[in-house]
């Protein structure tokens, strides 16, 4: 396929200047070229080039989009490529050609002040003003208080009407933001009629804190904590992103020429620390599929499976406590490497516990999705989305793979140790929350065998000296590289699969090495439009099952 | 009549106790060792030191729904022949009084919950006005027969003394096909799986559990204990047709110790049911109420032919 957007490998540093630079129309053309063959987007967003010489005409905000193919490039299966542009203060909509854009331009559009012209559905996302002091694209009034701080005088959504539906027998339901269950906040609006939902709203943005904005500001030391807190059931792949982010950023060649010493220090991770990276991504995997199995099952009110998965979850989770006293393995993964080996005794005790719980979970997962003829009935055939929605919107992870599509980071991308690993594809093909828990049990089964498998052999690793040091901490033993020593003009975009899908981080660093923009996105970014699919056309009392065989993150996607 | 009114009492004592055995049974299933026996007087006592909170939008009719509801059950209650010994009264026709005065109960219950002008409440008011409505079908069906059996038309009539073992004289094993049916009708009447969810926090699956939520304190006391009075009511029906009682030759206190035991036999069914089956789609919960229609109408069909 011919294109101007330039090749780039997942996870490795490139010089920002080798990113090619097109004009907008050139940038547009190709762009909605390559998704319509089949390109998915990994990453689109915005980001201020302050390098840029025109900067203080505030005119230098730049366009970036990371694709990936879905067939084979050049002999590979999966290639990405990244081109950048500069922004137009408005620009015809990339969604009007492609449906794939839609989040990504309102996000744009509600980031830096950018309109869309002609976007089918312009409406905000996390309901904050514009960091480049434009009037909002959404007509939303944010004024400052007396200290400077913007308050909101409206409550989310702001100056936007809520999708409705007229008639006989039409009502609406309004759910949320605070719900009955010690759960995150959304709003979810429903046009039904009788009992058939038509129309399911999502409404998200009480949960943004500022994540993307913090990073650039926030002291190099804190950064680790930071993204560990983007999702609190997600924090290893986040911190396993950021990790590999850092780590390219710093040992690459551009640090050949101010530290000619650089090869005395190994900043790509060793293999035993890859190793115990993949054993906390797939036990947080694990963990997490487990716990959700259980909540569908407590959903259609069948009560063993979900006590004995609720407490599964609990051992799965102990097993990553284990290895670093968090339950959640915060303080595990960091920049270099990782801050906990697994010594013999503990790779024994951890095989120990999971050839016990792996004959326990297999039989549960029986009793829940085969020999229960009711639970069946409830699964199947509920909140069906087809194949191809679920490609036009563009659906990632376990909710991709229910419905087709068999897209898998670990597969697609491998990092870490997932080279030497084969990933089986789990992918089903009728989309409904059946197939969403059969891929999760099946994932489990996989994770487990993977585990398995890691803690066979020995699991060498040097953890003292191999995670980068802190300024001003104490952490730092005298190791050379510091956390903020990035290299300049960089950027990098990784790609891993968190369990809910594919997690992408994303860096810009300027000519001193500062962090000009940290870009994330959360499955979840892609996913909630799947969950509102879902919907159309099911009964409203199954809302919560479908809401349940997505599990998606509410912080993960507000930031 | 003294003992009657000391039984009334006593099922209006025993009825939270009972329905802790149902949580009891699916904790065993569960492998957990679930609230303590005595958890639903707790929670009573709880509420009932508690204040109540009422919204600005609601009227009266909202304070009105929990106290005629809990009435309406203890009213019902004292027409029910409590382990087949004389009921407190009694009259040809009381079955169908009965039958609406729970009714009575369910409409002051909605019209409180559409007060309170929640969509919630409004959904689960609908559906809670939809299934019982099918029951009622069911409960017409089976006096049919019962009152084709023995010429009465009155609780009393059907479940009292020897009653219950006269009915399985006359109509065999058709009998079974009642047993059944009553229980089917327990199960929706008092919101049970696979009907509805009582332990779910999700509203939107909610039948009865979503119309009550606004209510709070003394209120929602009076909403339970009528819950448990009804659950009650219902499974001491079915619990004198599977073991009939009072057979001559079993006299007090054996009678009503049999009395308890098949009422727990009722009890723990209800628990092992919600424990083994999954929760109907709501659209196949209708389907679900009518099997008890239509075993109530084969019962009687078959029975009809055979004592002609």
């Amino acid at each position: 396929m011919e294109t101007q957007f330039l090749e780039i490998s997942n996870g490795t540093a490139i010089s920002r200047k080798e990113i090619p630079n097109l004009t907008f129309d050139v940038f547009r053309e190709n762009a909605v070229k390559l998704v319509r063959n089949n390109a998915k987007i990994v990453q689109f967003f915005g980001y201020e080039d302050i390098d840029n010489d025109s900067y203080k005409n505030s005119n230098a905000i730049k366009l970036l989009a990371v694709l990936r193919t879905n067939r084979v490039h050049a002999g590979r299966h999966y290639t990405l490529f990244a081109a950048t542009c500069d922004a137009p203060s408005s620009y015809p909509s990339l969604t009007l050609e492609c449906e794939p854009f839609h989040l990504f331009e309102r996000e744009i559009a509600e980031q830096f002040g950018i309109v869309p012209e002609g976007h089918p559905w312009l409406k905000m996302v996390r309901y904050h003003p514009n960091s480049q002091g434009r009037p909002d694209v959404f007509g939303n009034d944010y004024a400052k208080d007396s200290q400077g701080n913007y308050y909101y005088k409206d409550d989310i959504p702001g100056n936007y009407p809520y999708y409705s539906v007229e008639g006989k027998e039409i009502h609406e339901v309004a759910v949320g933001p605070v719900h009955a269950g010690v759960i995150e906040p959304g709003h979810f609006r429903f046009n039904c009629i009788g009992e058939k939902v038509l129309h399911l709203e999502i409404q998200l943005g009480y949960q943004h804190r500022g994540v993307e904005e913090l990073i650039p500001k926030a002291e190099p030391k804190r950064l680790p904590i930071i993204i560990e807190s983007i999702a609190g059931d997600t924090s290893v792949a986040n911190a396993v992103s950021f990790a590999q982010v850092i780590e390219s950023l710093i040992h690459k060649e551009y640090k050949e020429q101010r530290h000619k010493d650089h090869k005395e220090h190994r900043f790509q991770p060793d293999t035993g620390a890859k190793k115990i990276r993949t054993i906390a991504l797939e036990l947080e995997r694990i963990a997490n599929h487990v716990g959700d199995l259980g909540a569908l099952s407590g959903d259609v009110a069948f009560l063993p499976p979900a006590n004995y998965f609720g407490r599964m979850r609990g051992d799965f989770l102990n097993m990553t406590l284990l290895i670093c006293g968090n339950r959640f393995g915060k303080g595990l993964v960091r920049p270099g490497g990782v801050r906990f080996s697994i010594e013999t005794s503990l790779r024994e005790e951890l095989m120990r516990r999971i050839n016990e719980l792996e004959i326990q979970v297999a039989n549960v997962i029986e009793l829940l999705l085969i020999t229960t003829p009711s639970v069946r009935d409830r699964f199947e055939d509920c909140g069906v989305v087809s194949r191809s929605d679920a490609h036009e919107l563009g659906l990632v992870g376990p909710a991709g793979r229910a419905c087709g599509l068999s897209y898998d980071a670990r597969r697609a991308f491998p990092t870490e140790y997932y080279p030497n690993i084969d990933i089986p594809e789990n992918a089903k093909s009728t989309g409904d929350v059946y197939a969403r828990a059969t891929v999760r049990a099946d994932e489990i089964m996989q994770s487990i065998a993977i585990i398995k498998n890691l803690l066979q052999e020995p699991i060498e690793t040097s953890i003292e000296n191999s995670c980068l040091g802190f300024k001003d901490n104490q952490i730092d033993k005298g190791n050379s590289k510091l956390l903020s020593d990035f290299a300049p003009d960089s950027f990098v975009v990784t790609i891993n699969e968190a369990w809910r899908g594919e997690l992408s981080h994303s860096i810009l660093t300027d000519k001193n090495g500062k962090i000009i923009r940290y870009k994330i996105k959360d499955p979840s970014f892609h996913n909630w439009s799947g969950l509102a699919m879902s919907l159309r056309n099911t009964e409203i009392s199954d809302f919560p099952l479908n809401n349940k065989s997505y599990n998606l993150s509410y912080c993960g996607f507000d930031l | 009549m003294i003992e009657s009114i000391l039984l009334w009492i006593f099922g209006i004592i025993i009825a939270p106790f009972l329905s802790a055995v149902i949580l009891k049974v699916k904790a065993f299933f569960g492998g957990k060792n679930g609230p303590p026996i005595f958890i639903n007087y707790y929670t009573l006592i709880k509420l009932f030191q508690k204040g109540s909170v009422y919204s600005k939008s609601t009227t009266f009719i909202f304070k009105m729904g929990p106290i005629i509801s809990l009435a309406s059950a203890l009213t019902a209650l004292m027409f029910l022949p409590i382990f087949g010994y004389r009921p407190i009264f009694s009259f040809e026709g009381d079955v169908i009084f009965v039958l609406y005065l729970f009714g009575l109960g369910r409409f002051f219950t909605i019209a409180a919950a559409m007060d309170t002008a929640s969509p919630f409440e409004g959904m689960g008011a609908a559906r809670e006005a939809f299934f019982p409505i099918i029951c009622e079908a069911t409960m017409f069906m089976i006096f049919i027969l019962f009152y084709k059996l023995n010429n009465h038309l009155s609780l009393a009539g059907y479940f009292s003394s020897s009653s219950p073992s006269h009915l399985w004289d006359m109509a065999g094993t058709s009998m079974v096909f009642i047993i059944i049916s009553l229980f089917i009708v327990l199960l929706t009447e008092n919101s049970r799986v696979p009907v509805d969810d009582p332990a779910t926090h999700l509203e939107l699956t909610m039948i009865h559990e979503v119309m009550v939520l606004d209510h709070s304190g003394p209120d929602f006391a009076f909403i339970e204990l009528g819950a448990f009075i009804k659950l009650f009511f219902y499974s001491n029906m079915v619990s004198s047709l599977i073991l009939p009682f009072q057979r001559d030759g079993i006299v007090f206190p054996h009678s009503l110790i049999l009395g308890i035991v098949s009422t727990l036999i009722v009890y723990t069914c209800v628990g092992v049911m919600e424990s083994v089956v999954a929760r109907y789609k709501m659209s196949k919960v209708p389907k679900f109420v009518l099997t008890s229609f239509a075993l109530a109408f084969f019962a009687t069909v078959i029975t009809m032919e055979f004592i002609k």
